[in-house]
């Protein structure tokens, strides 16, 4: 038995001297960097272009200018929750990446894929509650900051 | 103490079916596959069912293939990568046979084959026995298990492979055909100490080098007597480690391994065509290829010696959020062609 091991230590020992992680690094391909930022830059570009054109016809539609920013965010939410439902946003999303990420509309893909996913569990444990598992921490972190920032503004609205 | 099991007069594979969803039917070994869903929903309402049905359909298509009736089958050996193995249990339980559920992760299918090869020898190697392996995999199902939600906008890095949505099914007995199980070997837990869910070939690759190693070290077999090593789903990463260790390891007979080398999870998808990263991996991926491709090939003589490993990678959700390292195992089981 203890002359069987020797020979697997040494397989593993090897493993480890040489420093595997040194080894898998350099095996390991990194992302295509400048062309993902490229197509994250043109693609999330293109979405806050696509906000600005919709404000733009908002106001031609003499929406009144309180009303005009809400309606472009409500908009772009509603465009991503329907292509996440038909199965393109994470389509787009594979070559975008942070550019789909980062605006509302990524916000609204976090919230609704995992929706459809869960809708074989049923209403109350499937969607009910599932549905934030992607952007719950957002949300529960986002409503933490902002309560401390709440906090702070008030505190500063007493001593100044 | 590791121990090889040899089967003088084998183990052999009677019949056998392979089933795949839309992306591995458009695949290099697509041709080879018994039966194809284009819309990887089988017919079922959610993703685990389907992919029971995969479980069920590849059964049944090795039944008929090999014109037996699963009555005749003493014991049914299967897995999955669902929580509790459940996609084979639900299945599989219409069959009524003898049940050994396995989860050996994407190893399950050598896995399987060591444990019912053992099982018929047993027995008493008889060749009115028969014994049977199903695994599978659902791309979907293990998304929504292992990772995030299937329509979520994730970008996935290049060494992140994609679960087969495929299954096969293997039908053994003793002391019969021309592709035959000559000896089994378990593998033993490995720690390459990789915490990266994302690169499940590096997980791996310490565990079939292990395996591969210790195998030819105690047999005193010759590499060069092999016509091919295939190992599971190590894809293009774990595939180069493997090679790279080998190679070192052998530095005296330049390549002998390296160069006897293929994976599974290299021949289910195109590169060129199909966005698939490192390649294919899950239960499913190495049985599909194993009935689709390489199993034919070792039939018509054209591979007469191979080693298959299959190889898992041990970890779950939690243990990846806990940052644990990924363990990798891999059993081997010889194939032999007999005429």
């Amino acid at each position: 038995m203890e002359q069987n091991d020797n020979s697997q230590k040494d397989i593993l020992f090897s493993v480890r001297r040489e420093n595997y992680a040194e080894r898998v690094k350099r095996h390991t391909p990194p992302s295509a960097l400048a062309p993902d930022c490229l197509k994250a830059f043109l693609i999330g570009g293109g979405i806050s272009a696509l906000g600005e054109l919709l404000a733009f016809l908002y106001r031609s539609l003499s929406v009144r200018e309180e009303q005009v920013y809400p309606l472009v965010t409500v908009t772009l939410i509603f465009l991503s929750a329907l292509l996440t439902g038909i199965g393109v946003y994470d389509r787009i999303a594979r070559h975008a990446g942070a550019g789909t990420l980062i605006p509302v509309t990524g916000f609204a893909n976090a919230v609704v894929s995992p929706a459809i996913d869960t809708k074989s569990e049923g209403p109350i444990v499937g969607v009910g509650a599932k549905i934030f598992t992607v952007a719950g921490p957002v949300i529960l972190y986002a409503t933490l900051a902002g309560a401390i920032y709440g906090a702070i503004y008030f505190l500063i609205g007493i001593f100044a | 103490m590791q121990k090889n099991l040899f089967f003088p007069d084998g183990i052999g594979f009677h019949s056998y079916a392979a089933v795949g969803g839309c992306e591995e039917g458009r695949g290099p070994v697509g041709r080879g596959f018994d039966l194809i869903d284009d819309t990887d929903r089988f017919g079922a309402g959610t993703w685990e069912k389907a992919e029971s049905e995969i479980c069920r359909l590849s059964l049944n298509l090795a039944l008929k293939k090999g014109k037996i009736d699963a009555g005749q089958i003493s014991i049914l050996a299967a897995g999955d990568l669902e929580n509790q193995c459940v996609a084979s249990a639900y299945g599989l339980a219409p069959f009524n046979i003898p049940y050994l559920g396995l989860y050996g992760a994407c190893s399950t299918l050598t896995e399987g084959l060591i444990a019912v090869s053992c099982h018929l020898a047993a027995a008493g190697g008889d060749e009115g026995l028969f014994g049977a392996v199903v695994t599978s995999s659902h791309n979907a199902a293990a998304e929504r298990q292992f990772r995030t939600p299937l329509e979520y906008g994730a970008q996935r890095t290049p060494s992140a492979q994609w679960t087969a949505t495929a299954g096969g099914a293997f039908l053994l007995r003793p002391s019969h055909g021309k592709a035959r199980i000559t000896a089994v070997m378990p593998g033993r837990i490995r720690d390459g100490e990789v915490t990266d869910g994302a690169n499940m070939g590096a997980a791996m690759a310490p565990a079939a080098a292990d395996s591969i190693l210790s195998y030819f070290e105690k047999c005193g077999e010759n590499p060069e007597d092999y016509d091919l090593i295939l190992t599971g789903d190590l894809g293009r990463v774990g595939s180069d480690l493997l090679r790279e260790i080998l190679d070192e390891k052998y530095a005296g007979k330049k390549h002998a391994l390296s160069d006897r080398h293929d994976d599974c999870g290299l021949n289910l998808y195109d590169f060129d065509l199909q966005d698939v990263h490192a390649g294919g991996s899950g239960c499913g991926c190495s049985a599909a290829v194993l009935a689709a491709k390489f199993l034919p090939a070792v039939e018509r003589g054209e591979i007469r010696r191979m080693l298959l490993l299959s190889t898992g990678a041990l970890m779950s959700p939690s243990s990846i959020q806990q940052k644990l390292p990924i363990l990798g195992i891999a059993p081997l089981v010889r194939i032999e062609y007999r005429a």
